[in-house]
Protein backbone atom coordinates (compact mmCIF):
# COMPACT_ATOMS: atom_id res chain seq x y z
CA UNK A 1 0.00 0.00 0.00
CA UNK A 2 2.86 2.58 -1.21
CA UNK A 3 1.85 6.08 -2.07
CA UNK A 4 3.35 8.39 -4.99
CA UNK A 5 4.30 12.12 -3.42
CA UNK A 6 4.66 14.63 -5.61
CA UNK A 7 6.64 17.56 -4.66
CA UNK A 8 6.61 20.75 -7.05
CA UNK A 9 8.57 22.83 -4.99
CA UNK A 10 12.46 24.28 -4.95
CA UNK A 11 13.34 22.74 -1.16
CA UNK A 12 15.22 26.13 -0.82
CA UNK A 13 12.09 28.39 -1.36
CA UNK A 14 9.75 26.44 1.07
CA UNK A 15 9.82 23.47 3.36
CA UNK A 16 7.41 20.96 0.93
CA UNK A 17 10.07 18.45 -0.06
CA UNK A 18 11.16 18.22 3.47
CA UNK A 19 7.92 17.82 5.16
CA UNK A 20 6.93 15.00 2.27
CA UNK A 21 9.80 13.65 3.30
CA UNK A 22 9.40 13.41 6.93
CA UNK A 23 5.57 11.77 6.07
CA UNK A 24 6.53 9.56 3.27
CA UNK A 25 6.64 5.84 4.61
CA UNK A 26 9.40 3.40 3.46
CA UNK A 27 8.44 1.88 0.16
CA UNK A 28 6.94 5.09 -0.88
CA UNK A 29 8.08 7.33 -3.89
CA UNK A 30 8.71 10.34 -4.09
CA UNK A 31 8.41 12.14 -7.68
CA UNK A 32 9.84 15.83 -8.02
CA UNK A 33 8.15 18.22 -10.13
CA UNK A 34 8.46 21.22 -12.08
CA UNK A 35 10.49 23.24 -9.53
CA UNK A 36 10.91 20.51 -7.06
CA UNK A 37 13.69 19.09 -9.41
CA UNK A 38 16.50 20.71 -8.16
CA UNK A 39 15.72 18.75 -4.93
CA UNK A 40 17.57 15.78 -6.44
CA UNK A 41 20.54 17.92 -6.68
CA UNK A 42 23.87 16.79 -5.66
CA UNK A 43 26.46 19.18 -3.47
CA UNK A 44 23.46 21.12 -2.01
CA UNK A 45 22.70 21.54 1.48
CA UNK A 46 20.15 19.28 1.20
CA UNK A 47 22.02 16.52 -0.48
CA UNK A 48 22.29 14.78 2.55
CA UNK A 49 18.73 14.79 3.70
CA UNK A 50 17.62 13.34 0.35
CA UNK A 51 20.65 10.56 0.22
CA UNK A 52 19.34 9.59 3.56
CA UNK A 53 15.95 8.34 2.44
CA UNK A 54 17.61 7.44 -0.76
CA UNK A 55 17.56 3.42 0.27
CA UNK A 56 14.17 3.36 1.70
CA UNK A 57 12.11 5.54 -0.17
CA UNK A 58 12.01 5.41 -4.67
CA UNK A 59 13.20 8.67 -4.77
CA UNK A 60 12.61 10.05 -8.95
CA UNK A 61 12.58 13.77 -10.55
CA UNK A 62 10.73 14.30 -13.82
CA UNK A 63 13.49 14.07 -16.54
CA UNK A 64 11.82 17.04 -18.59
CA UNK A 65 11.80 19.68 -15.91
CA UNK A 66 15.76 18.60 -15.07
CA UNK A 67 16.08 19.33 -18.86
CA UNK A 68 14.61 22.32 -19.29
CA UNK A 69 16.69 23.42 -15.95
CA UNK A 70 19.87 22.83 -17.92
CA UNK A 71 20.42 20.08 -15.65
CA UNK A 72 20.82 16.22 -16.10
CA UNK A 73 20.78 13.05 -14.13
CA UNK A 74 24.46 13.21 -13.76
CA UNK A 75 23.78 16.27 -11.30
CA UNK A 76 21.52 13.69 -8.80
CA UNK A 77 22.22 12.80 -5.49
CA UNK A 78 23.26 8.92 -5.62
CA UNK A 79 20.09 6.42 -5.69
CA UNK A 80 18.37 9.13 -6.99
CA UNK A 81 16.64 8.43 -10.77
CA UNK A 82 15.59 10.23 -13.54
CA UNK A 83 11.92 9.35 -15.22
CA UNK A 84 10.01 10.65 -17.84
CA UNK A 85 6.25 11.37 -18.12
CA UNK A 86 6.28 7.69 -18.93
CA UNK A 87 7.69 6.88 -15.77
CA UNK A 88 5.77 9.55 -14.06
CA UNK A 89 2.54 7.69 -14.94
CA UNK A 90 4.01 4.07 -14.37
CA UNK A 91 4.44 5.78 -10.69
CA UNK A 92 0.92 6.50 -10.70
CA UNK A 93 -0.48 3.15 -11.50
CA UNK A 94 1.95 1.15 -9.90
CA UNK A 95 1.47 2.94 -5.88
CA UNK A 96 -1.84 3.08 -4.72
CA UNK A 97 -2.63 6.38 -4.30
CA UNK A 98 -0.71 10.20 -5.15
CA UNK A 99 -0.40 13.08 -2.79
CA UNK A 100 0.58 16.38 -4.10
CA UNK A 101 2.57 18.64 -1.67
CA UNK A 102 2.06 21.57 -3.31
CA UNK B 1 -18.01 -3.76 -3.83
CA UNK B 2 -18.77 -0.47 -1.83
CA UNK B 3 -19.16 2.60 -3.14
CA UNK B 4 -17.45 4.38 -0.08
CA UNK B 5 -13.69 5.66 -0.41
CA UNK B 6 -11.73 7.31 2.15
CA UNK B 7 -10.94 10.57 1.42
CA UNK B 8 -8.18 12.44 2.92
CA UNK B 9 -8.15 16.39 2.57
CA UNK B 10 -5.08 18.25 3.17
CA UNK B 11 -4.39 21.14 4.57
CA UNK B 12 -0.79 22.30 4.80
CA UNK B 13 -1.62 26.50 4.07
CA UNK B 14 -2.72 29.32 6.24
CA UNK B 15 -5.80 30.92 5.65
CA UNK B 16 -6.32 34.37 4.00
CA UNK B 17 -2.57 35.00 2.47
CA UNK B 18 -4.04 32.74 -0.18
CA UNK B 19 -7.60 31.22 -0.84
CA UNK B 20 -6.72 27.60 -1.03
CA UNK B 21 -8.27 27.11 2.78
CA UNK B 22 -11.39 28.62 1.76
CA UNK B 23 -12.00 26.85 -1.16
CA UNK B 24 -10.97 23.39 0.62
CA UNK B 25 -13.59 24.18 3.31
CA UNK B 26 -16.18 24.38 -0.08
CA UNK B 27 -14.42 21.11 -1.12
CA UNK B 28 -15.65 19.23 1.86
CA UNK B 29 -19.12 20.80 2.50
CA UNK B 30 -20.10 19.50 -0.58
CA UNK B 31 -18.09 16.58 -0.45
CA UNK B 32 -19.93 15.35 2.77
CA UNK B 33 -23.41 14.83 0.51
CA UNK B 34 -21.20 12.13 -1.24
CA UNK B 35 -21.47 9.94 2.13
CA UNK B 36 -18.01 9.15 1.89
CA UNK B 37 -15.40 8.15 5.06
CA UNK B 38 -14.12 11.89 5.21
CA UNK B 39 -11.21 13.19 7.36
CA UNK B 40 -9.08 16.64 7.26
CA UNK B 41 -5.48 16.63 7.94
CA UNK B 42 -4.11 19.62 9.14
CA UNK B 43 -0.59 20.13 8.72
CA UNK B 44 2.29 22.15 8.36
CA UNK B 45 0.65 26.13 8.00
CA UNK B 46 -2.41 24.34 7.62
CA UNK B 47 -2.71 24.56 11.50
CA UNK B 48 -3.30 28.06 11.55
CA UNK B 49 -6.71 27.50 9.80
CA UNK B 50 -7.80 25.92 13.01
CA UNK B 51 -6.77 28.95 15.54
CA UNK B 52 -9.33 30.87 17.45
CA UNK B 53 -10.20 34.07 17.72
CA UNK B 54 -9.87 35.21 13.93
CA UNK B 55 -11.16 38.90 13.25
CA UNK B 56 -11.09 39.37 8.84
CA UNK B 57 -13.09 42.90 9.59
CA UNK B 58 -10.09 44.59 9.11
CA UNK B 59 -9.74 43.00 6.16
CA UNK B 60 -12.86 43.49 4.07
CA UNK B 61 -13.11 39.32 4.00
CA UNK B 62 -14.72 36.90 5.16
CA UNK B 63 -14.14 35.12 8.19
CA UNK B 64 -14.61 31.57 7.67
CA UNK B 65 -13.03 29.76 10.32
CA UNK B 66 -16.68 29.58 12.16
CA UNK B 67 -17.82 27.06 9.31
CA UNK B 68 -15.07 24.76 10.71
CA UNK B 69 -17.60 24.36 13.69
CA UNK B 70 -20.14 23.73 11.26
CA UNK B 71 -18.68 19.92 9.54
CA UNK B 72 -20.08 18.14 12.35
CA UNK B 73 -23.90 18.51 11.20
CA UNK B 74 -22.35 17.36 7.85
CA UNK B 75 -20.95 14.19 9.70
CA UNK B 76 -17.09 15.02 9.19
CA UNK B 77 -15.79 14.54 12.31
CA UNK B 78 -12.44 13.46 12.03
CA UNK B 79 -9.91 16.73 11.68
CA UNK B 80 -6.55 15.32 12.47
CA UNK B 81 -4.10 18.16 13.91
CA UNK B 82 -0.34 17.62 13.85
CA UNK B 83 1.56 17.75 17.17
CA UNK B 84 4.50 18.84 15.41
CA UNK B 85 3.23 21.04 12.92
CA UNK B 86 1.58 22.92 16.23
CA UNK B 87 4.60 23.05 18.32
CA UNK B 88 6.89 23.84 15.36
CA UNK B 89 4.90 27.02 15.14
CA UNK B 90 4.51 27.68 19.11
CA UNK B 91 0.67 26.45 19.55
CA UNK B 92 -1.06 24.46 21.25
CA UNK B 93 -4.55 22.43 21.67
CA UNK B 94 -5.70 25.70 23.66
CA UNK B 95 -5.00 28.06 20.60
CA UNK B 96 -7.59 26.19 18.33
CA UNK B 97 -11.46 26.54 18.45
CA UNK B 98 -13.40 24.02 19.88
CA UNK B 99 -14.87 22.07 17.61
CA UNK B 100 -17.49 19.81 18.48
CA UNK B 101 -19.78 17.21 17.07
CA UNK B 102 -22.87 14.99 18.10
CA UNK B 103 -22.04 11.26 18.23
CA UNK B 104 -24.95 9.42 16.79
CA UNK B 105 -23.70 6.32 17.81
CA UNK B 106 -23.00 6.96 21.12
CA UNK B 107 -26.37 8.67 22.38
CA UNK B 108 -25.90 12.05 20.77
CA UNK B 109 -22.95 12.52 23.07
CA UNK B 110 -20.71 15.93 22.06
CA UNK B 111 -17.21 14.81 21.43
CA UNK B 112 -14.31 16.83 20.28
CA UNK B 113 -13.84 16.49 16.19
CA UNK B 114 -10.20 17.94 17.00
CA UNK B 115 -8.06 15.10 17.64
CA UNK B 116 -4.37 16.18 17.82
CA UNK B 117 -2.22 13.30 16.45
CA UNK B 118 1.97 12.73 16.05
CA UNK B 119 3.50 13.05 12.94
CA UNK B 120 3.93 9.18 12.88
CA UNK B 121 0.28 8.81 13.36
CA UNK B 122 -0.21 11.10 10.34
CA UNK B 123 1.94 9.16 8.53
CA UNK B 124 -0.22 6.54 9.25
CA UNK B 125 -3.96 8.23 8.72
CA UNK B 126 -2.37 9.48 5.07
CA UNK B 127 -1.04 6.21 4.14
CA UNK B 128 -4.86 4.24 4.88
CA UNK B 129 -6.90 6.46 2.44
CA UNK B 130 -8.51 6.02 -1.02
CA UNK B 131 -8.49 9.70 -2.44
CA UNK B 132 -6.09 12.38 -1.03
CA UNK B 133 -6.97 15.75 -1.84
CA UNK B 134 -4.40 18.64 -1.19
CA UNK B 135 -4.99 22.09 -1.39
CA UNK C 1 -6.44 2.21 -15.39
CA UNK C 2 -8.89 5.28 -14.72
CA UNK C 3 -7.09 8.54 -13.60
CA UNK C 4 -8.78 11.74 -12.70
CA UNK C 5 -6.92 14.69 -12.90
CA UNK C 6 -7.56 18.14 -11.01
CA UNK C 7 -5.28 21.36 -11.83
CA UNK C 8 -5.75 23.48 -9.24
CA UNK C 9 -3.77 26.83 -10.72
CA UNK C 10 -3.71 28.62 -13.44
CA UNK C 11 -1.92 29.01 -16.71
CA UNK C 12 0.92 30.55 -18.00
CA UNK C 13 2.19 31.78 -14.28
CA UNK C 14 2.52 28.64 -12.89
CA UNK C 15 3.35 25.60 -14.83
CA UNK C 16 1.05 23.18 -13.33
CA UNK C 17 -1.74 23.46 -16.47
CA UNK C 18 1.38 22.57 -18.57
CA UNK C 19 2.53 19.17 -16.58
CA UNK C 20 -0.80 18.18 -16.67
CA UNK C 21 -1.37 18.82 -19.50
CA UNK C 22 1.58 15.93 -20.70
CA UNK C 23 0.82 14.05 -17.42
CA UNK C 24 -2.54 13.15 -19.91
CA UNK C 25 -1.46 12.64 -23.34
CA UNK C 26 1.29 10.29 -21.84
CA UNK C 27 -1.34 8.30 -19.71
CA UNK C 28 -3.33 7.82 -22.29
CA UNK C 29 -0.91 7.02 -24.92
CA UNK C 30 0.37 4.48 -22.44
CA UNK C 31 -3.47 2.97 -22.84
CA UNK C 32 -4.91 4.77 -19.78
CA UNK C 33 -8.50 6.48 -19.38
CA UNK C 34 -8.64 9.72 -18.43
CA UNK C 35 -11.99 10.36 -18.22
CA UNK C 36 -12.21 13.99 -16.38
CA UNK C 37 -9.98 17.02 -15.74
CA UNK C 38 -11.27 19.24 -12.94
CA UNK C 39 -10.52 22.77 -12.62
CA UNK C 40 -10.55 24.54 -9.42
CA UNK C 41 -8.76 27.71 -7.73
CA UNK C 42 -7.21 29.46 -10.21
CA UNK C 43 -6.78 26.80 -12.69
CA UNK C 44 -10.73 27.28 -13.97
CA UNK C 45 -8.70 30.64 -15.69
CA UNK C 46 -7.20 27.67 -18.16
CA UNK C 47 -10.87 27.71 -19.67
CA UNK C 48 -11.02 31.35 -21.20
CA UNK C 49 -11.07 31.58 -25.27
CA UNK C 50 -10.09 34.78 -24.68
CA UNK C 51 -6.43 34.44 -23.95
CA UNK C 52 -4.03 35.24 -26.82
CA UNK C 53 -0.62 33.93 -26.54
CA UNK C 54 2.17 35.05 -28.71
CA UNK C 55 2.14 32.81 -31.75
CA UNK C 56 5.45 31.08 -30.70
CA UNK C 57 3.53 29.83 -27.36
CA UNK C 58 1.74 27.22 -26.72
CA UNK C 59 -1.66 27.83 -26.21
CA UNK C 60 -2.49 26.37 -23.03
CA UNK C 61 -6.61 26.63 -23.97
CA UNK C 62 -6.35 25.18 -27.36
CA UNK C 63 -4.47 22.09 -26.40
CA UNK C 64 -6.85 20.60 -23.78
CA UNK C 65 -9.86 21.46 -26.16
CA UNK C 66 -7.59 19.70 -28.88
CA UNK C 67 -7.14 16.86 -26.06
CA UNK C 68 -10.81 16.83 -25.14
CA UNK C 69 -12.21 16.74 -28.75
CA UNK C 70 -9.86 14.09 -29.39
CA UNK C 71 -9.98 11.39 -26.47
CA UNK C 72 -13.31 12.68 -25.01
CA UNK C 73 -11.83 13.94 -21.86
CA UNK C 74 -14.64 16.17 -19.52
CA UNK C 75 -13.17 19.20 -18.91
CA UNK C 76 -15.14 20.34 -15.87
CA UNK C 77 -14.41 23.58 -14.47
CA UNK C 78 -15.52 24.46 -11.06
CA UNK C 79 -18.80 26.94 -11.05
CA UNK C 80 -18.18 28.76 -7.65
CA UNK C 81 -14.12 29.09 -8.53
CA UNK C 82 -15.11 30.34 -11.94
CA UNK C 83 -17.52 33.09 -10.63
CA UNK C 84 -15.06 34.56 -8.67
CA UNK C 85 -12.71 34.89 -11.33
CA UNK C 86 -15.08 36.06 -14.09
CA UNK C 87 -15.35 32.66 -15.89
CA UNK C 88 -18.91 32.26 -17.54
CA UNK C 89 -21.07 29.89 -19.99
CA UNK C 90 -24.18 31.28 -21.81
CA UNK C 91 -25.86 30.19 -19.36
CA UNK C 92 -24.53 31.82 -16.18
CA UNK C 93 -23.45 34.50 -18.26
CA UNK C 94 -27.71 35.47 -18.63
CA UNK C 95 -28.48 34.51 -15.01
CA UNK C 96 -25.97 36.78 -13.77
CA UNK C 97 -27.03 39.15 -16.24
CA UNK C 98 -23.57 39.71 -17.60
CA UNK C 99 -23.05 41.14 -21.08
CA UNK C 100 -20.39 38.23 -23.00
CA UNK C 101 -19.59 34.52 -21.83
CA UNK C 102 -15.87 33.07 -22.10
CA UNK C 103 -15.64 29.78 -21.41
CA UNK C 104 -13.96 27.26 -24.49
CA UNK C 105 -15.07 24.51 -26.29
CA UNK C 106 -14.54 21.84 -24.75
CA UNK C 107 -14.95 22.58 -20.75
CA UNK C 108 -18.33 22.90 -19.28
CA UNK C 109 -18.95 24.43 -16.16
CA UNK C 110 -20.49 22.40 -13.50
CA UNK C 111 -20.14 22.16 -9.75
CA UNK C 112 -17.66 20.51 -6.98
CA UNK C 113 -19.65 17.56 -6.94
CA UNK C 114 -17.93 16.53 -10.07
CA UNK C 115 -14.80 16.23 -8.56
CA UNK C 116 -15.95 14.41 -5.51
CA UNK C 117 -17.46 11.70 -8.34
CA UNK C 118 -14.37 11.71 -10.16
CA UNK C 119 -12.37 10.64 -7.06
CA UNK C 120 -15.16 7.83 -6.11
CA UNK C 121 -15.26 6.64 -10.38
CA UNK C 122 -11.62 6.58 -10.79
CA UNK C 123 -8.82 4.69 -10.13
CA UNK C 124 -6.42 7.34 -9.10
CA UNK C 125 -6.45 11.36 -8.64
CA UNK C 126 -3.70 13.05 -9.52
CA UNK C 127 -3.20 17.18 -8.45
CA UNK C 128 -1.55 19.73 -10.15
CA UNK C 129 -1.17 22.91 -8.28
CA UNK C 130 1.38 24.98 -6.81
Amino acid sequence: MATLHTVNKSPFMTQTLLSCINHAKDGDAILMIEDGVYGGMAGTGLSDAVAAKAASLNICVLTEDLEARGLDAGRLVEGVSAVGYDGFVDLVAETDRTQAWL
Amino acid sequence: MSDTKKFLYVNRRAPYGTIYALESLEVVLIGAAFEQDVSLAFLDDGVFQLTKGQKTDGLGVKNFSPTFRALGDYDVTKLYVEKESLEERGLSEADLQEIMYEDEDDDWEEKPSIRIVSRAEMVDIMSDQDVVLSF
Amino acid sequence: MKFGVLISEGPYTHEAADTAYNFVKSAIAKGHEVPRVFFYHDGVNVSTRLSVPPQDERNIQKQWTALAAEHGVDLVVCIAAAQRRGILDENEASRQGKDANNIAEGFRISGLGQLIEMGIQTDRLVTFGD
